[in-house]
């Protein structure tokens, strides 16, 4: 059991700010203390630069950062040369799509994906469909917006070369049934990419068991500071990929004849110096996370959301968008009020949620509106600041949501 | 200024009445049109406004989007404000409107019914929804001063 009295302590964000119900948790998540000092220790005790530093220092520092990758390894059940750090999700999922794409993509090739994904996951392929000639082409989502295998086979062809999805949609909260998929997808010599930002940080994530060949997710979204992101990628996919960025850390050898020698994976894609309190922060957080134990955070965020969706269901003014979906996302709307003007309301309340435009067709088609409203629930949330919540959302009245401005 | 204006619930009521009804809330073929799309990573407001600015005068603003309470009553009411001046007493009536939403000195009597928006720095997060149209604006005539000045 997840005792969250107890967790809430190791939080300086909920004592420092004792009126905010925080709800915005697939945006990002506040930080544990032992995050913290991981980061402010690297200031205080450790700044050097890693790799190459002919000093015990820059050897410590050097130490504990090649730490995190193997740390990273063992929570994804991945080989440590399979790990790159990054800048963040995005950066991941750009890196993966043009080093990947760029080079094995040939005209007529198909990208397959879903208008259910976030930009960061969808936008890079636009541009390299543009630029290899390759054609973006979507799955049809079911009536309440999920990723189905049925719907997944009919839209797999010989021609579709990736496969570009979430493990967890950032709109909906469903789980996608990513190890079928991968499956199917092999057999059809396809290469899956899978943004799992709004998994990692929620559920026991096995790469060897999922048999993903790219996998992207951010620190920031697990606790961890943000700037330190993770591009998981099988050795030999990663072997076929390009490193388009170069620099100092990508390199072994090289000399003004144009001779290059790269240096080995994951190294090559990680030219300049990395956000190092960053990524040893990210350490920290995975500790912290193994500490409580992943399968426990599943379980207490589904308990939590399910709990949220009992009360919401019973207000005559909400809409619900999601109710099944077993994360922590809840995707609503107040009757006849523009998402944004209730999420004023709740903000002058303190509690803080975030709005969302569609603009995706099929998404469109199935919630009914283009804009809705996200509260995002993560371990440390309670039962009373859903009760909170729910207690506010019952108030919200387009009347109301003007007069928080006189 | 209008004691009428004074009171929040005549001001509520404005608000709501140009949120309901939006004045000039349609958009134009017609290319003699200026056209503004303004949409943002920060905000979900997603407008387009239209203008229509000849010799010195404009002649026509009309806007149309997906938008929250505050966008649209203050895009409404800033085309009804602005219709038929000429472009430098529109630009002031701009720059006053900025300088209340940015809590700088600005002239009551200027506002008419924009005074409804006295108190929106109150909810930071929301002055880029009372200023979305009032921005678009306020490119358009920047724009049609210079093509004067050229």
């Amino acid at each position: 059991m997840v005792n969250v009295k107890e967790i809430r302590k190791d939080f300086p964000m909920f004592s420092n700010n004792p009126d905010l119900v925080y709800l915005d948790n697939a945006a990002t998540t506040f930080k544990p203390q032992c995050v913290i000092d991981a980061v402010t220790g690297v200031y205080t005790q450790m700044t050097s630069n890693i790799h190459r530093g002919d000093y015990d220092l820059s050897h410590r520092i050097s130490t504990a950062y090649d730490q995190t990758r193997t740390h990273v390894a063992s929570f994804l059940n991945a080989e440590e040369d399979e790990i790159i750090f990054t800048s963040g999700a995005s950066a991941s999922l750009n890196m993966a799509a043009y080093g990947y794409g760029l080079t094995n993509l040939r005209e007529g090739d198909v990208i397959l994906s879903t208008e259910a994904e976030h930009a960061s996951n969808i936008l890079p392929w636009f541009k390299v469909s543009e630029m290899t000639h390759s054609k973006i082409e979507y799955i049809s989502l079911n009536e309440k917006g999920e990723l189905t295998v049925e719907n997944f086979k009919k839209a797999m062809h010989e021609k579709v070369k990736v496969v570009a999805i979430s493990y967890v949609s950032n709109v909906l909260g469903y789980i996608n049934p990513i190890k079928d998929i991968t499956e199917i997808a092999h057999e059809m010599n396809a290469v899956v990419f899978l943004d799992a930002a709004q998994a990692v940080p929620h559920m026991k994530v096995d790469v060897k068991e999922l048999n993903v060949d790219f996998m992207s997710f951010s620190g920031h979204k697990m606790l961890a500071p943000s700037g330190i992101g993770v591009l998981y990628g099988k050795k030999d996919i990663l072997e076929k990929t390009d490193s388009y960025m170069m620099g100092g850390g990508s390199n072994a050898r090289f000399d003004m004849c144009g001779n290059l020698l790269l240096r080995e994976i994951p190294y090559r894609f990680e030219s300049g110096t990395p956000a190092i309190e960053a990524t040893i922060g990210l350490d920290a957080a995975i500790d912290y996370l193994e500490k409580i134990g992943l399968d426990e955070i599943q379980t207490r965020e589904a308990e939590l959301k399910r709990y949220a969706i009992e009360q919401l269901s019973k207000l005559d003014n909400i809409i619900l968008y999601n109710p099944d979906a077993e994360t922590g996302i809840i995707t609503f709307n107040i009757k006849d009020v523009f998402a944004q003007d209730a999420a004023g309301y709740l903000n002058s309340k303190h509690i803080a949620v975030r709005t969302g435009l569609h603009c995706a067709k099929m998404l469109v088609d199935i919630l009914k509106t283009s804009d809705t409203i996200r509260a995002s629930l993560y371990f440390y949330n309670t039962k009373e600041e859903i009760d909170r919540f729910v207690q506010v959302c019952s108030e919200i009245t387009l009347e109301k949501c003007i007069d928080i401005f006189f | 200024m209008n004691e009428m204006l004074k009171n929040p619930a005549v001001l509520r009521e404005i608000i709501m009445d140009h949120y309901q009804y939006p004045r000039n809330h349609k958009l134009t073929e017609d290319d003699s049109y200026k056209k503004r799309h303004m949409a943002s990573d920060s905000c979900i407001d997603d407008i387009t406004v239209q203008s229509k600015i000849e010799d010195g005068i404009v002649k026509d603003i009309c806007f149309d989007g997906v938008a929250c309470t505050i966008a649209t009553s203050s895009t409404s009411i800033m085309s009804e404000m602005l219709i038929g001046k000429d472009v430098q007493e529109a630009m002031k009536l701009v720059e006053n409107y900025f300088n209340m939403v940015e809590e700088k000195d600005y002239d009551e009597d200027l506002l008419e019914e924009a005074i409804a928006f006295q108190n929106v720095s109150k909810q930071a997060n929301r002055i880029k929804c009372a200023t979305i149209g009032w921005k678009a604006i306020r490119e358009m005539l920047q724009e049609s001063e210079g093509e004067v000045n050229e």
